[in-house]
């Protein structure tokens, strides 16, 4: 009985570690090749670690005007990203805690609309885009990135959750309606609106479709559209692994920091917070 | 579009009393989080009229940017492509312009019904999808549920680590993970090298067009398609191409899906694995079950509502792939790894057919509501039974 459990444990880590291998094992080789020469790259795919560790693909890599698309992510996702989660809460806050006529048939209608696909969209973004004159421009690639209902929802469901007696004293001390929402509920959502923020941040951070029917000019690429022209265009058939491999990271390690530090908001999964 | 709204879910729309609405019981959270336990709602009490119509205005203005947003991304652009869809507009202006006319179902029924490039192209991308979803749901489910029922143990070594490592892909971009599976599958990449090593040689994964039913049909020597499959088709596929299975490269495409997507299932199975009652799983123990008894029996019946939202999900998502084939095929090698979602945005930016385009877009509408319709009268019928 007690050599089976040992057995049985053995199976169990070689399995876990098995899949953790298939899991990182891709990236380990994504840093390794980015440094290597493109003929070590095709000869020793499996290795991760250069013969010669060059910087060649990150030269390059900063010629293929990789810094503007780095600022143009950044300027997407920061703008992305606070009208989310503004709004979001705003919006929120009076579905789930203002009576107005109107609220239920509001509410339901935002519902319908997050079972909308996405993909469904994009011809349609392109078409308003083309017809409000924001085609390939930053509003045009920011605003309907904005558009969210899932963050909506969210916020309601913490607001709901609030107790009202808070309000109250709020109330009874002579706040109004917005600042009782502005600066006593709210900061009681930072747990929800950090898990708003890095929704919104990855989303947007790593959106390619919307943004690639959003703009055409070169000048308005982000990593995603940016880093794809390298892949799907014309350097793309001469397969420089090392140079798309190192775009591929660097474009990855903003999304890891944000990962790694905001890890607890991200693997929330209900154990309690004191086992990790 | 009342289409839009197959899951039941929505309140009774126009509620005029202003407190105590009835909330719908049990709403899944958009991530499976449970909704929060208790809820609080504001006494019904009798406002006098002022504060009354205070509280209406700053609701409508707290709610204001969120409904503008709606209406102009979301609501405009569908009612703007509906009519596209219908009209014969070629990219040229405004599609509001005065040249540009309705041409009633003509782009619908150039797709469904006339034989020609449009329907063969459709059919095709079509099966090609159809093949991603029958494949890569059963399977990203399966192992996301495998790794959190595993990750779920409480004496486990690392547990954090292997959940970290397991989830990671799915937050990194498509365009990053295109470009790794491109080295991964690519001729001379990794796994044609692991596959050398065992002295065989791999395939040419992103070029080989070959469906994967075919070459086991070939294997058993049936090379060439009985006439009663090759004569009749269906949207312009012969019975005979709807059997190839998927591509060679699509198979490439799929393990990239399902490498991506198992973490972020995992991360939805995880609290309802921790919300099962531990006293269920120890009364199993206690009765002498094994571990695979306890998940046959105690586990997987507890996570049913989380394993039906995970597969909506994956039904979902699975039918609107496309990045990973802009990226890595644009739908090429011979058309096997084109989707509905790429070849609407191919027929209208590629080749200005905007009307076609349009309507692509709304025909993968229908098919993901309408799956989601039957997936969900399949579940309850069996609950019920």
């Amino acid at each position: 009985m007690r050599r089976r459990r040992i057995l049985g444990r053995v199976l169990l880590y070689l399995a876990l570690l098995f899949f953790a291998v298939l899991y990182i094992y891709p990236f380990l080789l994504d840093i390794g090749t980015a440094f290597k020469t493109e003929t070590d790259a095709a000869a020793h795919p499996l290795n991760p670690f250069p013969q010669h560790w060059v910087l060649s693909a990150f030269r390059e890599l900063e010629q293929e005007d990789f810094l503007r698309w780095l600022a143009n992510s950044v300027i997407v996702t920061v703008f992305v990203t606070l009208g989310r989660v503004l709004f979001d809460s705003m919006a929120g806050y009076a579905l789930a805690r203002l009576r107005f006529r109107g609220r239920g048939g509001l509410f339901a209608a935002i519902l319908a609309i997050m079972a909308v696909p996405g993909v469904v969209l994009l011809i349609p973004t392109f078409l308003v885009l083309k017809q409000l004159n924001l085609f390939n421009t930053y509003p045009g690639m920011i605003l309907p990135l904005m558009t969210d209902a899932a963050g909506v929802f969210i916020m309601r469901q913490f607001f709901l959750s609030v107790h009202p007696s808070i309000e109250e004293a709020a109330k009874i001390d002579g706040a109004g309606i917005f600042r009782t929402f502005w600066s006593v509920v709210l900061p009681m959502a930072r747990p929800q609106l950090m898990t708003l923020t890095i929704l919104s941040f990855q989303g947007s951070w790593n959106n390619f479709s919307t943004i690639l029917v959003a703009h055409e000019s070169p000048s308005l690429d982000t990593l995603t559209t940016g880093v794809g022209r390298l892949v799907s265009g014309e350097l793309g058939a001469g397969s420089q692994y090392p140079l798309q491999l190192a775009a591929a990271l660097a474009m990855t390690i903003p999304v890891a920091i944000v990962f790694f530090i905001f890890q607890k908001y991200i693997l929330r999964t209900g154990e309690g917070a004191i086992k990790e | 579009m009342s289409a839009l709204e197959p899951a039941g879910q929505a309140e009774p729309a126009g509620q005029a009393e202003p407190a105590g609405q009835p909330e719908p019981a049990g709403q899944p959270g958009p991530a499976g989080q449970p909704g929060p336990a208790g809820r609080h709602r504001f006494p019904r009490w009798r406002l006098p009229g002022k504060a009354r119509r205070q509280e209406t205005a700053a609701a409508w203005l707290m709610s204001a940017p969120v409904i503008a947003l709606l209406v102009v991304f979301l609501v405009a652009p569908i009612l703007m492509a509906a009519w596209v869809s219908i009209s014969n507009w070629t990219g040229i202006g405004s599609p509001f312009s005065a040249n540009v006319h309705a041409v009633g179902i003509k782009n619908y029924s150039a797709l469904l019904s006339t034989p020609g490039l449009p329907q063969q192209q459709l059919g095709e991308s079509i099966r090609n999808n159809l093949y991603y979803v029958i494949l890569v749901v059963p399977i990203q489910t399966a192992l996301a549920l495998g790794l959190a029922v595993i990750v779920s143990r409480q004496r486990l070594a690392g547990r954090g680590f292997f959940r970290t490592a397991y989830y990671f892909p799915s937050i990194t971009s498509s365009v990053a993970v295109s470009i790794l599976f491109l080295f991964i599958f690519g001729s001379s990449g990794v796994i044609n090298a692991i596959i050398n090593g065992f002295g065989a040689h791999g395939p040419n994964w992103f070029a080989d067009p070959n469906g994967v039913l075919h070459m086991v049909l070939s294997g058993l020597g049936v090379t060439t398609a009985p006439s009663a499959l090759a004569g009749h088709g269906f949207l312009g596929v012969s019975w005979w191409d709807w059997l190839a299975g998927p591509s060679v490269a699509m198979v490439a495409i799929m393990a990239l899906a399902i490498w991506t997507t198992s973490g972020t299932f995992m991360l939805i199975f995880l609290p309802a694995i921790y919300a099962i009652p531990a006293d269920l799983s120890e009364a199993a123990i206690v009765d002498g079950a094994n571990s695979w008894q306890r998940f046959r029996r105690v586990t997987l019946p507890q996570l049913r509502p989380t394993m039906f939202l995970v597969l909506t999900l994956g039904l979902i998502g699975t039918w609107q792939v496309f990045d990973q084939i802009y990226l890595i095929s644009q739908g090429n090698p011979a058309g096997t790894t084109l989707t509905p979602a790429f070849l609407s945005y191919l027929t209208s930016f590629g080749n200005q057919q905007w009307g076609q385009g349009a309507a692509i877009a709304f025909i993968l509408f229908a098919i993901i509501v309408v799956l989601t319709i039957v997936q969900r009268l399949i579940i309850s019928e069996r609950r019920n039974a």
